[in-house]
């Protein structure tokens, strides 16, 4: 193979990805680590800072871990992602969300709980990684069935 | 339509919420059937919401999202503006929906 077929056989690669639906965007690293250290990790860009800007809604206490609802809030300027991490999950990252400049800075939904843990809330604002936490007490778990 | 997704949108002082609920069952993998066999994983994981062509959101989900999924969301937008949200699985299942800002 010539360089010009190399770089032909590359474009048409490139054209077939960004046609396919190749979960660009889908962070797969992030979503198969199996501690929450990892998880901020691969999210973040650097250690996350402290925001009591970040809201979190969750029952202090779920009597049902397979049905938990969340949802997250941020007085925060320029929010592009919202991550929901709950600590002791088997697979601790729930979700991610991406936002536009449209978007405003609000998630709400609805996530499974092992049993009592923190959930762990980062918020991506101009460029800076934010963190928040709360926790959730849970009665019967939610993700072995 | 759809048969999978129920969403409403609604306007107030320039802001849209956005409430939908999808019918999926998300298994986690981790489950095994009454057989002890276990049950592959199965789960959403995008919801991509569009407005003119232009996505104001999009959702990236792994297993830990509950069963039938509840996702609302905010964006800056109008009344009578066409919403479509449409998701997609890791089995290659995809289903959308277009809903007018009420």
């Amino acid at each position: 193979m010539n360089r010009r077929h190399f770089m032909e056989a590359g474009a048409a690669l490139g054209a077939w990805l960004a046609a396919g639906r190749a979960w660009a965007a889908w962070p797969q690293g992030a979503f198969e680590a199996e501690e929450p250290a990892s998880v901020v990790s691969q999210l973040a860009s650097g250690k996350p800072e402290h925001s009591d800007a970040i809201h979190i809604k969750a029952p202090e206490i779920a009597e049902n871990g397979a049905v938990v609802p969340i949802s997250v809030s941020a007085d925060l300027e320029e929010v592009s992602k919202i991550s929901i991490v709950v600590d002791k999950n088997p697979l601790p990252l729930t979700s991610t969300y991406e936002l536009s400049a449209d978007a405003e800075p609000y998630v709400a939904t609805r996530v499974k709980m092992l049993k009592t843990s923190e959930v762990l809330v980062l918020v991506e604002a101009g460029g800076k990684t934010y963190a928040n936490k709360r926790e959730v007490k849970v009665t019967i778990g939610g993700c072995g069935g | 339509m759809s048969d999978s997704m129920r969403v409403r949108a609604k306007e107030k002082d320039g802001v849209v919420t956005v409430k939908s609920l999808i019918t999926h069952p998300m298994e986690t993998g981790l489950r095994k059937d009454d057989d002890g066999k276990a049950i592959p994983a199965h789960f959403i994981k995008e919801v991509v919401a569009t407005v003119g062509g232009q996505t104001v959101f999009t959702a990236n989900w792994g297993t830990g999202v509950a069963k039938n999924p509840y996702l609302s969301f905010k964006y800056k937008g109008a009344k009578g503006d066409t919403l479509k949200l449409s998701w997609a699985d890791n089995d290659g299942h995809t289903d959308s929906i277009e809903v007018t800002v009420q």
